[in-house]
Order: structure tokens, then sequence, then C-alpha cells
């Protein structure tokens, strides 16, 4: 029998704004205990929310850039539950009105069996809401009591919501992952999930392939990792299916992952769960947003990353395939821009070596690409130098070393290690005569029509150059000499 | 000295004919005179009283006085205040020490007023009578076994038996206008989002305003000078120009329109209250007051309209109150949930939880619709039949309560029959209208007492001026507004 699993995700993402979404206190992560937390986190007898405009300003970011409705009037409304680190009894939160309506957020999925170059789909969006977090139970902090930071209390979140759109464990850490570079790219997350700043909830069902109705879901909880979310929904599919083919039936449930064992655990079911007593806030006024709002949120807009890759195309001449690497994060897209812009000379050439070299070192070092010990100015005078024949490609990328380890700027480096390119014909033509003398069996080779004898001189022309003739000159000269 | 009305003391304390620390000193001494047996205060602390009153007159002395600086006056104990307990009249908060200024509080401190204290007042404000106090009953001045209405019962009491020179109260259903009918007082809830809210322990949130409540409409204009403008703390705060509530207080009446609405004159109203009434509408006859019969039809539907909306924001607002940062928590439990239900079981009183309940049992999964969402589609109901109104007068003109002050005990195992008390103050919080009430005579008992009577006064959104305006002009014909109990002097 075939199953398929059904997946949906709802994602909390904590908005980079200077202060919580309805108090002036900071967000900062990290602070001692409760030093961060005002009168209104602490919910004192009188104290009144005020919403913060740039938790709105975000929300209206983030739906512009997924090409959602974004609600002119939208209601924040209480979630009342009593909870230790909830102190006000409830959670401030929008439910039956949010600020952000329907949108998509198109992703690719990598290659796998049966798709070996991967496939794109979009992934649907039923809403994004703004609500306050809560604050953080410590157990043990003192013997036999549990101590509670409110520092985290009232901290501004955009809940994401998707339809259950996703069909596999890959599709949705790719959605996951997208969706995660496109909260920095735009600049409303900091992205930090060991902090708690993106964190998932994923509801995880099971049909037979075909069927129309859903499985019965559970939700996996606040799953800070992509490794775990992919390790989670195998194991909770499996799980799943492996129940029903036993004859047994799901129960709707919260359920948590353990990265220890790999497996997920139910937390509570939800016929338990509380009754959460929704209703409008009437401490704030319902969020009016308007047209004009939103065209001045437009203006201060990045370009999106869609939206890049389409132009590197077409601008730069680039493959679909480069231009998405490219703007893969908003970090390689800004570093790519910049050292195309310093450089001046072909955009290919640029692509090529922050796809290529840059890459490669900073993958090998575990660098995020804003620690790159090379500025993108830095690079572009490495360019501007293989532009400009002072040094080849080779050179370049051993020049580049030098460059990563601190050893100095592009053209220091030349200088100092002597290697700036030979393109004095007299001086190669020495070099190749040398080559020829000693080598008069690989020349008897090329003469017998043997086109790899051709190159093999030239690598030793080259080799007797140590790598600094023009390999442009060296393989015409060559060329003249033989034909002679 | 003590029945002279704000302005007269400001005139006395400018012209140093008294200073601020003697006066202060006066109802003081009157207050511990009194209030052992009335009551109305909850905490008292001499030394910041005192202390503000000195800093008054020094500020007299620099000449930099405004209209209220030196003048003492009473906080109803539901603002939080910096330095003062702060107990809302319950258990829960009996230990409460305020850490910040409510706004009401700090714009009274900024005109130079001085604290001396904080009044008595039903449990979390719910209540028509002041019995659900923690903090014990207080007496009626009037009739020492009389209550003295509700919630802000210690404020209109400490006004009535002259123990302050003036007092704040709020308003969340009839909070301030009833009290001042029983006790015989002038007390005005303004338009919601006039005054802000911060700082004002929350009953609900959509109804809650502050006012004054004083001995005459002029004192309560210099007091809503003082209490009103936008605050940014409350997003509910309107964002107004600042106005002079004394403005219009000697405009001639002439020409104003007066509503009538038949539902208050209804089954339901007292007879010896509905004569006092009808006196006091031909009154406004004889000052050139235009009398217009209008209907509010859906008066009936406000007290239950207003008791599932009102306890869902209180189940809602009372829930930070869990014994986890500040207030009680019970000595001994077993776990968190334990915790929670022994400091709350012991921590709020009878009525409180009575609400609780109620509001938690409207707002749950499959009552939400039928109840909370009802509701609020007969509030709109209720503020399109005033809407309707004003468009055929101008003021309207009724009852505050169905009676004057009744016996303590009397209705307090009758929930339902002391709801009623607000029968006719309700649907002005719903509607978010600005609602008053001003004494207009007294009714016998048959044991010879003289009890008040006070007569509403609703006007349109921001219309104060235009209320304090026809109560004043009223307050210039007669004088139930300066007699005193018996016993007080």
């Amino acid at each position: 029998m075939e199953w398929e699993v059904v997946i949906g995700l709802e994602t909390h993402t904590q908005l980079q704004t200077k202060s919580k979404i309805f108090s002036g206190s900071s967000i900062a992560f990290g602070a001692a205990p409760n030093t961060q937390a005002s009168a209104v986190d602490i919910a004192l007898p009188g104290v009144l929310p005020v919403l913060n405009k740039e938790a709105v300003q975000c929300a209206i970011k983030f739906g512009l850039a997924v090409d959602a409705e974004i609600s002119p009037r939208s209601v924040f409304a209480r979630k009342n539950y009593f909870y230790p680190d909830l102190p006000k009894g409830y959670q401030i939160s929008q439910y039956e009105l949010p600020v952000v309506g329907k949108g998509s957020l198109t992703i690719h999925v990598g290659a796998s069996a049966g798709n070996e170059n991967g496939y794109e789909k979009t992934i649907n969006i039923t809403r994004a809401h703004l609500e306050e977090d809560a604050g953080k139970s410590v157990h043990g902090a003192s013997e036999g009591m549990s101590g509670i930071d409110l520092n985290r209390a009232g901290t501004p979140l955009l809940e994401i919501v998707t339809e259950p759109d996703m069909r596999s464990a890959a599709e949705a850490v790719a959605y996951a992952k997208k969706l995660h570079e496109l909260v920095q790219w735009i600049g409303i997350c900091d992205g930090n999930m060991q902090e708690g700043s993106f964190r998932c909830d994923v509801n995880v069902s099971v049909r037979k392939k075909g069927a129309e109705k859903l499985g019965t879901r559970r939700e996996i909880k606040n799953l800070n990792s992509f490794r775990f979310m992919q390790q989670a929904i195998e194991y909770e599919t499996r799980w799943q299916i492996e129940t029903l083919e036993d004859g047994g039936t799901i129960q709707q449930a919260t359920v948590l992952f353990n990265p220890d064992t790999g497996e997920t655990k139910a937390m509570r079911s939800k016929e338990e769960a509380n009754d959460y007593r929704y209703f409008p806030d009437p401490d704030l006024l319902p969020l009016q947003i308007t047209a004009s709002d939103i065209e001045a949120i437009k203006a201060v807009m990045p370009e999106l990353p869609a939206d890049m890759k389409a132009r590197f195309e077409g601008e730069y001449s680039l493959s679909a395939y480069d231009a998405a690497a490219l703007t893969a994060s908003r970090g390689i897209a800004d570093y790519f821009i910049a050292t195309t812009a310093a450089f001046g000379g072909d955009a290919k050439i640029a692509a090529n070596w922050v796809m290529g070299a840059v890459a490669a070192k900073l993958n090998e070092e575990g660098k995020d690409i804003s620690a790159s010990p090379v500025s993108p100015t830095a690079l572009a005078s490495l360019l501007k130098r293989i532009a400009d024949n002072t040094i080849s490609n080779k050179i370049a990328r051993e020049v580049f070393e030098a460059m990563w380890a601190g050893e100095g700027d592009a053209d220091h480096i030349i200088d100092k290690k002597g290697l700036k390119q030979v393109t004095d014909s007299g001086a190669i033509e020495s070099i190749i005569d040398e080559v020829l003398a000693a080598n008069a069996a690989m020349v008897e080779e090329f003469k017998a029509g043997k086109e790899k004898a051709f190159n093999a001189l030239v690598g030793q022309a080259m080799k007797a150059s140590k790598g600094k003739a023009n390999p442009a000159q060296v393989n015409e000269l060559l060329k003249k000499k033989l034909a002679s | 000295m003590i029945n002279s009305s704000l302005k007269q003391l400001g005139t006395l304390l400018a012209e140093k004919k008294i200073s601020s620390v003697e006066l202060t000193q006066q109802f003081l001494d009157r207050i511990d005179q009194h209030n052992p047996e009335i009551n109305a205060y909850i905490a008292l602390d001499k030394e910041i009283t005192l202390a503000q009153a000195k800093a008054a007159d020094q500020r007299i002395a620099q000449g930099s006085a405004t209209a209220l600086t030196g003048i003492p006056i009473a906080q109803k104990d539901i603002f939080v205040a910096k330095g003062w307990q702060t107990t809302c009249g319950s258990k829960m908060l009996e230990n409460f020490i305020g850490p910040y200024d409510a706004h009401v509080i700090k714009q009274f401190d900024t005109a130079g007023a001085v604290n001396l204290g904080k009044t008595n007042m039903d449990e979390f404000a719910m209540g028509s009578s002041n019995e659900t106090s923690y903090f014990g009953k207080v007496q009626n001045p009037w009739d020492r076994s009389r209550v003295p209405g509700g919630s802000s019962g210690g404020s209109a009491a400490a006004v009535a038996a002259r123990l302050c020179a003036a007092a704040t109260g709020t308003d969340t259903g009839g909070s301030i206008r009833q009290p001042a009918s029983l006790c015989g007082l002038s007390g005005l809830k303004p338009t919601y989002g006039l005054v802000s809210r911060y700082g004002m322990i929350a009953f609900a949130s959509s109804l809650d305003q502050a006012g004054p409540m004083a001995k005459s409409c002029e004192d309560m204009a210099l007091m809503m000078n003082v209490m009103t403008g936008f605050d940014e703390r409350d997003s509910t705060s309107l964002q107004r120009e600042k106005e002079d509530y004394t403005r219009d207080l000697n405009k001639p009446l002439a020409g104003l329109r007066v509503g009538l609405p038949k539902e208050y004159f209804a089954e339901g109203l007292g007879a010896d209250v509905a004569k006092v009434i009808e006196e006091a509408i031909a009154e406004y006859r004889k000052l050139g007051a235009e009398i217009v019969d209008i209907s509010l039809p859906n008066t009936q539907l406000s007290i239950p309209v207003y008791y599932v909306l009102a306890p869902a924001e209180a189940s809602s607002n009372l829930s930070r109150f869990d014994g986890v940062r500040y207030g009680h928590r019970a000595a001994q439990y077993d776990d968190l949930m334990d915790m929670y239900c022994k400091s709350r079981a012991e921590g709020f009183g009878a009525e409180v939880k009575r609400r609780i309940l109620i509001g938690t049992y409207v707002l749950s999964a499959g009552y939400y619709d039928a109840y909370y969402l009802k509701a609020q589609q007969i509030r709109r109901l209720i503020a399109q039949d005033f809407e309707e109104a004003f468009k055929h007068c101008d003021i309207i003109l009724g009852p505050t309560a169905p009676s004057t002050a009744f016996k303590a005990g009397e209705k307090a195992d009758d929930p339902v029959s002391m709801y009623l008390q607000d029968i006719y103050t309700i649907a002005v919080n719903l509607a978010g209208l600005p609602g008053m009430s001003i004494p207009a005579g007294f009714t016998q008992t048959v044991d010879g007492k003289s009890l008040p009577v006070g007569l509403q006064i609703i006007g349109n959104y921001f219309d104060e001026a235009r209320m304090l305006n026809a109560g004043h002009a009223y307050q210039q014909v007669t004088d139930w507004h300066s007699r005193m109990p018996e016993g007080i002097a």
C-alpha cells in the first residue's frame, strides 16, 4: 500500500525590532534574568500595552515578500491560559483577523531519487500574524524552586502558517530554509536558530495515496534545526504509517522530538488542551494599515531574491543556476554585487570567483560570507589584475590564498612574491626554445599528429615560467614555432 | 471651610488666609474623627500627605500654583500610586505597594494637589454598595445604616462627609454616578478615552473610565481640566486638544433641548425618586430648557449585555493576579495548579469569583457566539439608540438610580436586584458616552432620615462642558448640592 505524507508548518520568527512589541524594553539576547522586563512586561496592575509600529512594518515587509494580502484592518486578541512565564495570564496575539493573509513562497527541492535535477514547488501561505513571546521558566534555579525570567516576555513574533502543501521531509526542510533565508533577506529576523529566533512547529499526517481526506495530524513542536526537522518528520511519518498498518489509529497530539533518540513523543493530547477563550483585546484598537503605509514600506523594501535572480540572468547573462546560487542568501548576493561594482569587468568572472574560490574557502572554514577575510573590493582588485593580464587565473588562485591568509592586498602579494605575468614575447620565446630543445620526443609526437602533445608542451612552458608566462602568448608562440 | 468650593479654597490658599498644611491637617483631623466609623479610606499616609501639602505651600509662595495646588483630595484605591498601599479593595493586593504612579495620580501631583489617602471601594470595582470590599463596609453619611453605593463608595462617602475637598472615582457601569446619587454629590463619568486608564487597575477595559466626584459641577470642571488629556501609554486614550471645562459654566440654558427617555420613567423607578426627578425637570423648564420626549428602546438589554461583556473582560484582566510575581500567594500548596487555585480562592472575594466564572463561561468555546458576540452586537444597537436620540436633544435627563440608598445587607444575597441598581447608568458606559449625576433633592425615610436623590445628565460624545453648564445652572438655583448630612460637622 502506498502512503502519502502531508505536512504544514507554523514558524515563529522573532522580529528584529529595537524594543518589545507592547513595551519599550530591549529584546537583546542573553541579558541577566529579568533585567529587560518593565512594568508592562511583568504585568503589574494597571499597566497597558502600546503597539510597536516597527513590528507592524516587519509584518508588512513579510506580506510584500510573499505576495500576500495585507489586511487594512486586523485585530489583536487575547489567548487566555495560566502559566508562570505568561505574566498577564494571556498572550496578546491575532486570531480571527491576522495582519497578513494568503500568500505564497516558491521553493526549490534538491535532487533525489526519481528527481535528478530537483524541482520547484509553490507553497501556499495561509496567514501570518503578530504576537508576543512568553518568558522562560528556569527549572531548578534554586533548590526545589523554579525561576521565571521575563526578559523574553513581550518579544515580537511573526507566526507564519502554511497550507498543508508539503509532501516530504525534503519539501518541508526546503520551505523552512527558504523562509529562513527570506526573513533575513528582508531584514525582519536575525535567523539565529540557537537563540530561538526562528523555530518551527510541523504538522504531520499521512493518508493513502489518492485519498482526498486528510489524516489525523500530530504537531511536532519547537524544532530549531533543519537537521532535526528532517529527522523528526521522517521518524514521525514512519511511526504513523506503522501505527496505521498495525491496525491502530492516530490521535491528534502535540509531540516533541528528542534529538538523542531520534524519536518523537506525544506531549499532551489536544483533547485535553486549554480552551483559550480568545476575544479581541479591549486595550488595543484594531490595527489599521493604509495603502500609503504599504507604499512607504515598498519604497524601502530590498530587491527580493526572485527579482534579483531574474535581473542577474538578464543584466549579467548568468545561467539560471548561477543566478540562483548567487541569490541563495542576502550576504552572498550583496558580496557579489559589491564585487562586480568594484571590479567593473565581466560579471561572469566575479560570479565564478564568488561561487568558486570564495565559497570553497568559506565552506572549508565553516564561515559565513559576512566573515570573509577577503572583502568584495579586495577581491575586485585581484580580478582586475587577471583582466589586465598582470597575472593568470591560476596565479590568481595563489594570490587569493595569500589574501585569505591575511598577507595583504593583491598588488602587494603579486609584487612581493614576484608573480607578475611574463608578457615579454622575447622572454617567452626563449623559454619555449628551451622547452622544445629539452622535449624533442614530444615535438615528434606532435608532428606525427598527436594533438595532446601540444598541451603537454604548453604545460612544460608554463612550468618553466613558474606559471608566470601569459598562457595565451605561450599558446600562440608555441604554435608558430612548431609550424615553422 | 469644609464646605467651601475648590475655587474658594484656591482663593484662601492664594491669599495666604490658610496654608495647605493647615487645610490638609483639618481634613486629616476629620478623617481621624469620622473614618473609624464611616470607613471611607483604606490607606492613609500622613507623612506623604503632609509633605505634599508643604511642597504645595512652597509652590504657592513661589507664585507657580495652579487652580488645585494645595487642595486635599482623595484617590480611589483603584489607582496605583507610588509608595502607597494600592489594594483595589481586595485581599489579593492587601500588601501591594504601588511601584509607579497612575496617569490620574500623576496629573494631580503635577497640578500640586495633595493626596489625602486611598478610598474604599468594592473589590476590583465590582459592586454597587461597597459591600464587596475586603476592607469592610462603608457607611452612607446620610444614614449610617445604609450603603454609600459603589463601586466608588469610599470616595462618595468621603466627599459627602467632607473628609476631603473632592475625590476621584472610576465608572464601569455606574460606579461614579450611582454612589454620587446615593451620597448627594456630583459625579461625572467622561467620554470613554478622555482620561487615561494607565495605572488604573482594570475591571472591564472597554468600559472603565475615571472621573471626578465633588460637591459641585464647578469643582468637577476644575478637576476635569487636570484629569483629561492624551496619554501615549493608553492606546484607547484620545488625541484631542486640551479643553477648559469651566468655559461654558455660566452659559444660559435658554433653548437647550432636554430629552426625557420614556424607558427611564417606567416600571422599576421608585415613586419617591420619580417625584424628585420630575421637580428637577420642572426647574430646567424654568431655566429655559425645551423638553423633548425620546426613546432608548434597548435600555432593558443593557444589564444582560453588560453582565456578559464586563465579566468577560474582567475574567481575563484578573488573570494576572496569580500569586506568581506579586499579590497574595497561598502559604501551603502541593504544585503549580494548587498554588494558582488556592491563591486565587483565598485572594478573591465572592462577587469577584462570580464574575470571573461568568466571564470564563461566556468566552468558552461553544458559548462565545451566543453570549460575547451577541452582546457586542446589542452593544452597537444601544449606542445607536443614543445616536438617534441626540438628533432630537442636546442632553438627556433622568434618574441616576432607581432608588435611594438601601440598607447594608439588604441586597447582599440578591445579585440580580443589586445589578438593577445600574439600569439607568450602564447603557452610557456601553455607548462610551459621558454621564453625570447631580443632587436633585431628598426623599424621607420612615425613621425621618433624608436620603439624597441623583439626577442623571447624559451628554453626547465630548459634550462634558455642556453637561457641566447644565448642571452648574441648576446648582445656581438650587442648594441640594451644598447640604451636608447631620453629625459630621
